[in-house]
């Protein structure tokens, strides 16, 4: 697999699993506004997910949907950061800042790739990410000091560092104001690899299209 | 066939999802091109998660083919379409039916300081007094805001 597909897939992966976390407050969040926010949030990132894919798709061969639901959940390329299944507030909101505040830096560096299909791609993404970092920015600042939520980003801080590739974890860490994690912790939290959290999600979301194989919907 | 009849036949598509508004008027088709009876047709989506996409996409091919053509339909997924691409007549149609236009875009991306300032006009009754209630609404390029004035709450296009 060339580098490109491969940042591609695990960029895609990324948002097609934090897509489908955020879904999961869909008719139970807090309130009706949140309710309306996560759906939509997760609306968009699996809507970047299907996009990542298709140009991956053309590099490899196969289809975005084959790609999104036809591979083992160790061929998954997601970070631990978007696999956990964290349903309360506290986590959600600081999974959620701690992955926009990360994903800005991943995508201003991919805006001014060379690969000029990969650079249009994240620019367009990068404008409709501008408000998920407004809304991620508007709960972490209003949870700042609740114990839970401090708590919270303490415990994700090192899976959102993970997330990125080496050279952009320093910049993180500024934005963010928390020293790196040790690279021995860093290691335990690479991509890939079979977690169970992530097989579980799997069965859930590949249970249509795995219900009549290569059927059009 | 001529590329401007295409072009008006593709003006009377409406937006799935915003039908006062057509997909013209919406700025996402971005070039035709015909040859001989293949018309190229390359349009952008809006937002990358809108579900109408596949709707467009198919209504777009059946209107070349009422028209004789043989349709290539071409989803441009960069970064050329921005709600400033939404036309004068556009912008109207939309305030016309509640749903407030976008504000023009700056050289950067839109801050929750903008989002929350009295640059935001109410499309029932003009008034600038109105508030965010959400930066999410019932589509991705919708958010939601309450108008003081009148007492209204109403549906505001996102400018990204």
């Amino acid at each position: 697999m060339s580098e490109r597909a491969q940042r591609l897939l695990e960029l895609a992966d990324d948002e097609l699993i934090l897509g489908w976390r955020d879904s999961e407050w869909t008719g139970i969040a807090p309130t009706l506004e949140e309710d309306v926010a996560f759906s939509s949030i997760a609306q968009n990132e699996i809507g970047h997910a299907r996009a990542l894919y298709e140009l991956a798709a053309q590099d490899l061969g196969t289809t975005a949907d084959a790609l999104a639901f036809d591979r083992r959940p160790d061929e998954y390329r997601s970070a631990p950061l978007v696999t956990l299944r964290r349903l309360d507030w506290a986590h959600t909101i600081a999974r959620h800042w701690l992955y926009e505040t990360a994903d800005e830096l991943r995508l201003a560096e991919l805006k001014a790739s060379e690969d000029a299909e990969v650079a249009g791609l994240a620019a367009k993404m990068d404008r409709e990410e501008a408000y998920h970092r407004m809304h991620a920015q508007m709960w972490a600042d209003r949870l700042r000091n609740d114990e839970r939520f401090e708590s919270a980003v303490e415990e994700l801080w090192p899976y959102a560092v993970a997330v990125l590739p080496e050279s952009l974890r320093p910049a993180l860490s500024e934005r963010v104001g928390r020293p790196l994690p040790s690279n021995s912790l860093l290691l335990t939290l690479g991509r890939g690899g079979e977690k169970d959290e992530l097989r579980e999600l799997h069965a859930e979301m590949t249970m249509v299209r795995r219900s009549i194989p290569g059927a059009t919907w | 066939m001529t590329e401007a009849a295409v072009w008006e036949a593709l003006a009377e598509i409406p937006d799935p999802e915003i039908p006062v508004i057509s997909l013209v008027d919406l700025g996402v088709v971005r070039d035709v091109a015909v040859d001989g009876e293949r018309v190229r047709v390359e349009f952008t989506p809006t937002f990358l998660g809108c579900p109408a996409l596949d709707v467009m996409r198919d209504a777009m091919a059946e209107k070349v083919r009422e028209l004789g053509g043989e349709p290539d339909v071409l989803v441009v997924s960069d970064d050329s379409w921005s709600s400033d691409k939404i036309t004068p007549e556009g912008r109207e149609k939309l305030r016309a039916a509640g749903l407030a236009p976008p504000t023009p875009r700056e050289a950067s991306a839109p801050t929750l300081l903008q989002l929350q300032s009295s640059a935001f006009r109410c499309p029932y009754c003009g008034s600038t007094d109105t508030k965010l209630e959400n930066i999410f609404g019932p589509t991705p390029c919708r958010s939601v805001r309450y108008c003081a004035s009148c007492r209204q709450p109403f549906e505001q296009f996102k400018t990204i």
